[in-house]
């Protein structure tokens, strides 16, 4: 019981995964700015935030639903902690895991997107409503591709469960080789995920203020920006597990260092991709995501059924 | 359509007064079906701030100070466009080298002027790193009119009859080192908005203005320029030194926010090469003649190439030491008419680009204001409701001096 709440709230539950996000925020506004030719900000700054957001007080607009208003920030934060208690990080074995875990990791992540629709939703102002519906319609364009992406190792390794996954992926070390197409697919999807530029039109700025968000303020912001930090860390570990699966059968403290690594390498790609696009439009997202980046993600599948039936 | 004529079925929406895409205030309404924009109501007259009727109890200087303060970023427009107006009623002869000197500066002012536009452009369509570059490049040329000049903005460099400041050698020689490193940066720029996919996309295609109704909606600038109409004032009607010095218009046919864009990086090039000319051309003699405090009575119309568009003003004298009339039409009053034509059929989306594509400056467009409700106001009568209003609110003047 008690280890179980230790895993939870500290190791690798909420506590360290806010370290790692909000580390991993430092990190990309950090790089940005440095892309930028700008000094950027101090490394407490993620911190300071979150920390100046819980000490404001929080205005609820009149008409919005106090119930959904309070909870959907909550949601969205328990639900990416709770995946990531299913990803593997020091090993071949996540803390928690059973056959189909790699479906229900996929699900916890798309919560957060479905608490970002609710709360702009239940918001009732204009500007948030725009981004609730914007973001529930790109649900629909990333999250097909990002699911056929990662499927297809699940595929080759006959299994859907990420543990044996890994486990697969380390008695065949060079496998993870012939996924690197759908690691690419998969990296574009988590940017729409993750609500980035160039997908972030649910909170286009110039357009709709803060999207989902106009109408959040103090806590429950602060609970949403907790929520995004921990996302994107979640976000790189589940690629990382699924595409970036070597290195696992070594030294534990190596493989954990290694995983840092790998989260850094997927989470500064990101940064550059916000770096050097500009926004495209909810139109055009759309397109490009069933235009390209799903057949992409349906060849990768077929090429990974083609190796296994022939070569393997 | 009309905006009244939307139904219910539409979200009716509006962006502004206040609004993050917006730097000034303004007002669109918009009636939305999903994304798409049904029908748009431009609303402006938030900014009034009386300066044509403050310009009557002025002086002839102290209007053209006045006046260099209706826009922060083309103040050297309406300055030199009053001025030329007033030394054409006086009948002036303004020493060549002034000329020049107001070519370079106004040249400058372009330049700094387009470098924030696509810096904005940038930040419109969510590509912020555009605007940290381009931002930082301006600020070379913000500094160089510090140095020459005095000021950042508002550089306070003209004076009825000629300039207040010359231009040593030295700084000849920094402004071209200056230029040539901007110039530099601008292929850069170019190259990026011919090959930047996710650039091109959201500035393609986007905001039509085709040429019959560019010409319809009278619009001015680089934003009729990219619609292939090649007017440009310093061209068609030249003033200052731009008679004698050699650039060409520079004019798009793409007739959208993409053209817009190519037009003003076109435009930056020309700046560079005019500003290079001057220094190496810049005739000697003095900067100004003497301007009689008194100017004969008479009226003058002056046209100048902002880096928005035409800027007009027009000065009626009467002999005194204050003028009986000035107006002023900045560009973007021109251009703001062609907002709904070119968001037609667009999305909510493109509106932020569209709008700034024009390159708007809200605050200098205003020059009336309707007290709602109340119709055609006399000077008096308005006055008189002004004093009324602040009493009730209770603010009285009647204890202030008066200063001016």
């Amino acid at each position: 019981m008690l280890s179980a709440l230790f895993n939870i709230l500290i190791f690798p539950g909420l506590f360290f995964l806010s370290f790692l996000g909000t580390t991993a925020e430092y990190i990309d506004r950090k790089l940005y700015a440095r892309f930028q030719n700008r000094v950027g900000p101090p490394w407490f700054q993620p911190v300071a935030d979150l920390i100046k957001l819980f000490a404001k007080s929080e205005v609820i607009p009149e008409e919005a639903d106090p119930v959904m208003f309070r909870v959907v920030p909550l949601v969205a934060l328990a639900a990416t902690v709770t995946a990531f208690l299913y990803i593997p990080i020091w090993g071949t074995e996540a803390l928690y895991y059973f056959k189909g875990d790699l479906i229900v990791i996929i699900y916890l992540l798309t919560l957060p997107t479905f608490t970002f629709f609710l709360g702009g939703w239940y918001s009732r102002s204009l500007y948030a409503t725009i981004g609730a519906i914007r973001s529930v319609t790109q649900l629909f364009a990333y999250e097909i591709p990002l699911l056929l992406a990662v499927l297809a190792p699940a595929l080759l390794a006959n299994t859907w469960s990420l543990s044996e996954m890994t486990e697969y992926y380390t008695v065949h070390p060079w496998y993870w080789l012939f996924n690197l197409v759908g690691f690419g697919v998969a990296l574009i999807a988590l940017l729409g995920k993750l609500e980035r530029v160039p997908f972030d039109s649910p909170e286009a700025e110039t357009e709709i203020v803060a999207g989902s968000f106009t109408e959040y303020s103090g806590r429950f912001l602060g609970w949403f920006r907790w929520a995004i930090d921990v996302e994107a860390v979640v976000g790189a570990s589940l690629l990382a597990a699924v595409f970036l699966p070597f290195g696992l059968s070594l030294w534990p403290p190596l493989v954990f260092g290694l995983y840092l690594l790998k989260i850094l390498f997927i989470l500064c790609l990101l940064t550059l991709a916000r770096t050097v696009m500009a926004r495209l439009r909810i139109d055009q997202m759309i397109d490009f995501c069933w235009r390209i980046l799903a057949p992409v993600a349906f060849f990768q599948l077929i090429f990974d059924l083609i190796i296994k039936e022939l070569i393997l | 359509m009309d905006f009244d004529k939307t139904n219910d079925k539409d979200m009716q929406i509006s962006i502004g007064p206040q609004h993050p895409a917006l730097k000034e205030p303004t007002s669109f309404s918009l009636a939305l079906r999903g994304e798409k924009i049904e029908a748009i109501q431009v609303k402006i007259g938030y900014n009034h701030r009386g300066i044509e009727k403050g310009c009557e109890s002025r002086t002839y200087i102290q209007d053209m100070y006045l006046l260099e303060r209706i826009c922060g970023i083309c103040s050297h427009a309406h300055s030199t466009a009053y001025v030329q107006a007033v030394e054409t009623i006086a009948g002036l002869q303004v020493p060549r080298r002034a000329l020049y000197l107001r070519v370079l500066i106004g040249e400058l002012e372009r330049i700094h002027s387009h470098l924030l536009w696509l810096g904005v452009a940038g930040h419109e369509i969510g590509f912020d790193t555009l605007l940290m570059y381009t931002w930082r490049d301006r600020e070379a040329i913000m500094d160089l009119l510090a140095e020459l000049t005095g000021n950042r903005v508002n550089y306070g460099i003209n004076t009825i009859g000629g300039v207040r400041r010359d231009l040593t050698k030295e700084e000849g020689e920094r402004i071209v080192k200056i230029i040539d490193h901007l110039a530099e940066q601008t292929k850069y720029y170019i190259q990026l908005a011919q090959e930047e996919v996710t650039l091109i996309q959201r500035l393609s295609g986007v905001g039509k203005l085709p040429r019959e109704d560019a010409l319809r909606l009278g619009a001015v600038g680089p934003t009729a320029r990219a619609s292939s109409i090649t007017f440009d004032v310093r061209k068609d009607d030249p003033y200052a030194a731009y008679g004698e010095l050699d650039f060409k218009a520079v004019s798009a046919d793409q007739a959208d926010v993409y053209g817009r864009t190519i037009v003003r990086l076109g435009e930056l090039m020309e700046a560079y090469s005019l500003i290079k000319q001057v220094v190496k051309n810049l005739p000697d003699g003095p900067i100004a003649v003497r301007a009689p405090r008194k100017i004969p009575a008479g009226e003058a119309l002056s046209r100048y190439e902002a880096p928005r568009g035409e800027d007009v003003h027009y000065v009626k004298s009467n002999g005194t030491e204050n003028p009986e009339r000035v107006k002023v039409r900045a560009p973007t009053l021109a251009n703001t008419q062609a907002i709904a034509k070119m968001l037609e059929d667009r999305y909510l989306a493109d509106l932020p680009i569209v709008v700034a594509a024009i390159d708007p400056c809200f605050s200098c467009t205003d020059r009336a204001i309707e007290v709602e409700g109340r119709g055609l106001m006399s000077w008096e009568k308005l006055r008189r409701y002004s004093i009324d209003w602040y009493r009730a609110q209770g603010v009285d003047f009647r204890n202030v001096k008066r200063v001016i």
